[in-house]
């Protein structure tokens, strides 16, 4: 594993935001490396700077400090047009609410970062409709987001972020807008294109089972990694499947993590804790259930959930 | 992204709200409207005044005192009918002059009355002006000769005085003095809303009985020829000067006239397209501001392209397209819109209209330039969106 250069490197990287006029550092100090056909999920508590990190990884956001190495680019020597040119080559995104264009059949949906990249109309609708077939929507390529299950939207973005073959599939909460069958499924493909492809997958969850199924398990409080479970399950890219605890999926509880999240900074970092800044808006997101909630907004880095 | 794919983008986002894209059009569509069509109606007089000014006839020219300048006060006339005798003998043939002495006068027959232009003549304006009649005949020279009170009236005299009976042979009353209608002019219609019609020829000694006065106010003379009318007019205005040492004369042809009326009639288009032009800026406004609104309501969809590879030009020419497309399609409904008017204008109303291609241009060019220029600051709004606040926004 050590051997295949990382997908992704970040070094020490922070990030800190200017809200009128006052400091707020989301992420202070994260190392992490994730490599070709990486399983990560990403928790923590609402504000512990998880979707600060996701968009750094993405290539989304610049970090303020550190360096920051995405599929051998080193982000801080990109402009914002390169920055766009390498998340259309290297990265995936599934997000919690879909983000499917309205309007748009699936298919152009799914092609839609290959119009960046000057991909033909013809081969964009092939390249579309075979992923499209991969995620089991190959019957499905001309119905719009509206005429489509939440489960069903998911995967069209699934199919969207894999399009382009990237090296990462970023996905956050991808499972937190849907009921737990269909997020059980998602997660399912999400896990078998990962095995298929070798596609790194890294996703930021609430769910303590959905987290247990991954390879590495990267736990985030008041914006640093306390905890990196990234040694021992690593070798065994292809059977990382179905862990029995998931398997009576309709029963799995998400709020085991948001509801102990605000909770928690008493801990080892507790220090550090009121120095991110996030004051009154904490409490109220973190307990509001973590598979029915839009990402906020304002906050830089609460829209994890 | 390929540009094909941006207009194509940019319409169906034209598509997906088609009231609000039709009602932004509309302010440019009534803006280029506007402009076609006044600019129609400027060009349109100008030309119909043009041609009433060639269809005095041609190779005409007009000796007054003074100088045809806009903006030069009248001179009184110091001319006298033996000034005009002078000029014949330059001319050399009586034929071709013409003079006039005019008033206004009520004209009154029987309990009717109309205020009207008297006109003092010779027998040749038919000849020199280019008139004809409808009935009866004009003055001769013996009615000028003898000072007879005979008049010919315009269509419009016509009508006001005889609305029921034929004016041939009747008497009208000038200024308090009976005069008998022997002819009645083919009506001539108007010209920058002057009724050619209102009027009344009489024989200038006559007249000039009337008002007791020995003057005339000018003379017109047709040249024999196009190539020496200056040099005719040079002559006539030197043996003026030779008469009249103290007064200036000018001679003026058709063609001066028409370059002042041109120039005229030329800034009263203009002055018309300016201000349906700034019509066309308000619907530009309108379509600034209805970007802006779509920008930040898709807001998401900004966020989501750039996440999946859009780069800031991407969207931003996107947006760009979106607005020129606004106005552009606008610009051509205007076109059309503002052509159908002009004609229907120019079929159903005294008012003239010609379209010219210009002026198609030109609205058509500034309604994309609008498209452009209030299209650029949305779009640059939309192109540095940073993706992680887009992606949030509801």
């Amino acid at each position: 594993m050590t051997g295949s250069p990382p997908a992704i490197e970040a070094v020490d990287v922070s990030r800190t935001y200017q809200l009128d006029g006052v400091s707020v550092e989301a992420l202070r100090g994260v190392s992490l490396t994730v490599r070709p056909g990486d399983y990560v999920a990403l928790v923590g508590p609402s504000g512990s700077g998880k979707s600060t990190l996701m968009h750094l990884l993405g290539g989304l956001d610049r970090p303020t400090g550190g360096r920051l190495v995405i599929g051998g680019r080193d982000v801080n020597a990109l402009s914002p047009p390169e920055m766009a040119t390498l998340r259309n080559e290297t990265i995936g995104f599934v997000f919690q609410a879909f983000h499917l264009l309205p309007r748009t059949s699936a298919v152009e949906n799914v092609a839609l970062p290959l119009v960046y990249r000057g991909v033909s109309a013809r081969q964009r609708r092939e390249r579309a409709a075979a992923m499209l077939g991969r995620v089991g929507l190959g019957h499905r390529l001309d119905h719009r987001p509206n005429q489509m299950s939440g489960g069903e939207q998911q995967r069209v973005a699934i199919a969207r972020a894999l399009v382009t073959e990237p090296t990462v599939l970023l996905a956050d909460e991808p499972t937190g807008n849907l009921d737990s069958v269909t997020g059980a499924a998602v997660l399912e493909l999400l896990e078998r294109l990962n095995a298929e492809s070798g596609v790194a997958l890294v996703m930021v969850t609430h769910d303590q089972e959905v987290a247990a199924r991954a390879q590495r398990r990267i736990t985030m409080r008041d914006g640093v990694v306390v905890a990196d479970s990234a040694a021992h399950d690593r070798p065994l890219p292809v059977d990382h499947g179905r862990p029995e605890t998931l398997v009576p999926a309709p029963s799995a509880e998400p709020r085991s993590v948001s509801g102990s999240g605000p909770g928690h900074p008493s801990g080892g970092s507790g220090g550090a804790a009121g120095a991110t800044g996030r004051l009154p808006r904490e409490p109220g997101p973190s307990h509001a259930g973590a598979d029915t909630r839009e990402p906020g907004r304002g906050e830089p880095e609460d829209g994890a959930t | 992204m390929r540009i094909a794919e941006a207009w194509r983008v940019a319409l169906d986002a034209l598509r997906a709200n088609r009231l609000r894209s039709a009602l932004t059009m509309l302010g440019v569509i009534i803006g280029v409207a506007s402009v076609v069509l006044l600019v129609a109606i400027g060009t349109g007089t100008k030309q119909q005044v043009e041609q009433q000014v060639e269809g005095l006839g041609s190779n005409l020219l007009l000796v007054v005192p003074g100088k045809i300048e806009v903006g030069t006060a009248p001179v009184v006339s110091p001319l006298t009918l033996k000034d005009v005798d002078a000029v014949t003998r330059v001319v050399g043939d009586p034929e071709r002059v013409a003079v006039t002495v005019a008033s206004g006068a009520t004209a009154r027959a029987g309990a009717r009355s109309d205020f009207t232009t008297v006109q003092g003549v010779l027998e040749t304006t038919p000849a020199v002006f280019t008139r004809s009649l409808a009935r009866g005949r004009y003055l001769t020279g013996t009615d000028v000769d003898t000072s007879r009170r005979v008049a010919v009236l315009g269509d419009s005299v016509a009508r006001a005085l005889f609305p029921d009976r034929d004016p041939l042979g009747q008497q009208v009353t000038l200024a308090g003095v009976r005069f008998r209608v022997i002819g009645v002019f083919a009506p001539l219609g108007q010209s920058l809303g002057v009724d050619r019609d209102d009027e009344v020829h009489v024989p200038v000694t006559a007249a000039q009985r009337l008002w007791g006065t020995q003057r005339v106010d000018g003379i017109a003379v047709k040249a024999p020829d196009r190539e020496r009318i200056d040099e005719l007019g040079e002559r006539i205005v030197a043996e003026l000067n030779r008469r009249h040492p103290d007064t200036e004369f000018s001679a003026v042809t058709q063609q001066q006239i028409l370059g002042v009326l041109g120039d005229i009639l030329g800034v009263l288009t203009g002055v018309l397209a300016a201000i349906a032009g700034i019509s066309l800026l308000v619907g530009g406004v309108g379509v600034s501001n209805i970007m802006l609104v779509s920008v930040r309501e898709r807001t998401r969809e900004i966020g989501l392209r750039k996440a999946v590879g859009a780069r800031p030009r991407d969207i931003g020419v996107q947006f760009l397209l979106e607005a020129v497309l606004l106005t552009t399609i606008g610009g051509v409904t205007g076109m059309a819109l503002g052509v159908g008017t002009a004609l229907l204008v120019d079929a159903l109303s005294p008012i003239p209209a010609a379209i010219t291609w210009w002026s198609l241009a030109l609205a058509f060019g500034v309604s994309a330039a609008v498209g452009i220029v209030f299209g650029v600051v949305p779009a640059q709004r939309a192109g540095r969106l940073d993706p992680v606040v887009a992606l949030r926004a509801e």
